[in-house]
């Protein structure tokens, strides 16, 4: 994992300015450190949480604050965060934070490197949304296989605990890694005990979570932010950004890009510029959002900005902040074909249109992939795409469904050769990079 | 009045019989797992409840449609 924080690159051919001071929030520091700070070094660079009255900022000015800052959900929804603040703390009964640190995506490193540099700054977050929403206990969710990452993260909160830093208790769990174990309906049924598969809604957790109580259920990076607005404020977040997406956002470029990794960027700050920074060359395809996210031509999207209000014309959606560059000469049918065939696998087996439905999508496009379609594949194909959304507990599905319909348009030539038997060269291909299929566990508990 | 039907996806297993007995709303998919098309009226309520008590899986629901999405929806 590589991360790149100068916040300088080449721009259509002119250098743009090092912005520091406005597009280094959560990386500050971390080009110094091949290692999480420790809490004093967190506290020399971000300063202390701030006081308010007897001592702590109470929780409806930090609940304000956050609304005013318009910080929205960095897990991949985009939920406006004091919105969903609020909801909690308006709910009867003692409520619960959730830190979703799970980043299943398999494209996105973001919320892996945010932990590995900035553990201080998620929990200072979480310690902050426990207050507004008086909550006492923020259960931290991570995957499992990530060792290194949950003993960096108890390290962390053993730090705080010595300093007597914080009012609520921090819980370190570590949850089975598959794609969807890290929604959040998952991850309060694993909390309950139960297996780390989604939940039909309603219930929502923010209304019935974590032991039946009103449950926040927040991104780490989203919490970071949260640590940042706090300290600095409203009109300090928003001198990054845009209006109708401020502040500043964690982003993985990867693929057919020679400086692979995360950046931070202003939120607004165009596709095409984000691809220069990570050094994109010879891009036949970019894949917007990740493994739920859609493929396009580089050149229709290049000067979209990577916001859910910028993007929407184009069919797609920043979701987790994944940007991956697929290298021309390199089969998108082929890929998508892996993907849907992963996203099949991890499917929660508990709806039918998902269980039974993916994988249909899968073989349609495999067959697609290897040119050896049986009967009229595309047609079948199309029918396919049309049912399955929409008809899941979770978007499981639906995400699945629009990767597979978007390769469908931006591949459209392929596609049609592919189904006509004429399967291009690169389907063979393995020699540029694709798309990550991580090894995923059997288990759900 | 009208009426909305909905599935539970997790409890439904697929056996069918809704599609059989209200084969004016409710459709099967290529693997026997219902697509609901549209809302229920008072003619067809009957055999939407019918449907609801047939399911071996009590998954199918028949909820009460709040009134301001029926207006909207009839005019």
């Amino acid at each position: 994992m590589s991360l790149h924080v100068e916040g300088a690159g080449e721009v259509g051919g002119q250098r743009m300015e090092a912005r520091e001071r406005s597009t280094r929030r959560l990386t500050v520091g971390w080009q110094h450190a091949g290692r999480p700070a420790g809490l004093r070094e967190h506290l020399d660079l971000y300063g202390p949480l701030p006081a308010g009255r007897r001592g702590h900022l109470d929780p409806r000015s930090l609940i304000d604050a956050v609304a005013a800052a318009g910080l929205t959900g960095r897990g991949g929804a985009g939920f406006p965060t004091g919105t969903k603040l609020r909801a909690v703390a308006g709910r009867r009964g003692q409520a619960v934070v959730v830190a979703n640190g799970m980043e299943s995506e398999p494209a996105s490193e973001k919320d892996q490197a945010l932990l590995a540099r900035a553990p201080h700054l998620v929990l200072d977050g979480a310690a902050l949304a426990a207050r507004a929403v008086g909550a006492q206990t923020v259960h931290i969710c991570l995957d499992r296989n990530r060792r290194r990452q949950a003993d960096e993260v108890i390290q962390a909160i053993t730090e705080r605990w010595e300093a007597r830093l914080d009012e609520a208790q921090f819980l370190v769990h570590e949850l089975p890694h598959r794609y969807v174990s890290s929604e959040e309906t998952a991850l309060v049924r694993w909390l309950n005990g139960g297996e780390a598969r989604p939940a039909a809604t309603p219930p929502r957790p923010y209304e019935r979570g974590v032991d039946r109580a009103p449950t926040l259920v927040d991104n780490v990076e989203t919490l970071a932010h949260i640590g940042l607005i706090a300290r600095y404020g409203p009109r300090w977040f928003r001198e990054a950004g845009r209006p109708d997406a401020p502040g500043t956002m964690l982003v993985t470029a990867a693929g057919s890009v020679r400086q692979p990794g995360v950046y931070e960027i202003e939120s607004g700050t165009q596709i095409g510029q984000v691809l220069n920074l990570a050094e994109a060359v010879d891009v036949g395809a970019v894949l917007i959002g990740g493994y739920f996210g859609t493929w396009h031509d580089p050149r229709q999207v290049a000067g979209l900005p990577l916001t859910a209000a910028g993007l929407k014309p184009a069919g797609a959606a920043p979701g987790a902040g994944v940007l991956f560059a697929l290298a021309e000469g390199r089969c998108g049918v082929s890929e998508t074909a892996r993907v849907l065939s992963y996203l099949a696998r991890q499917s929660a087996q508990q709806c039918g249109p998902c269980q039974f439905g993916l994988p249909a999508i899968a073989d349609d496009l495999a067959q697609l992939a290897a040119g050896r379609p049986e009967g009229d594949v595309l047609r079948r194909l199309e029918r396919r795409l049309e049912v399955i959304p929409g008809r899941g507990a979770c978007r499981h599905p639906d995400g699945a469904v629009r990767l597979a319909a978007s390769a469908l348009t931006a591949f459209s030539d392929d596609i049609r050769a592919h189904a006509a038997r004429r399967p291009c060269p690169a389907a063979y291909r393995r020699s540029l990079a694709g798309l990550p299929i991580p090894r995923t566990e059997d288990e759900w508990r | 009045m009208r009426w909305q039907l909905r599935i539970d996806p997790t409890a439904c297993t697929g056996h069918g019989l809704c599609a059989d007995l209200l084969p004016e709303r409710i459709e099967l998919d290529e693997w026997g797992f219902p697509i609901i098309h549209g809302d229920v009226g008072a003619s067809l309520a009957g055999h939407a409840r019918r449907a609801v008590r047939a399911c071996p899986a009590l998954a199918l629901r028949l909820e009460t449609k709040p009134r301001e999405t029926t207006r909207r929806e009839r005019s």
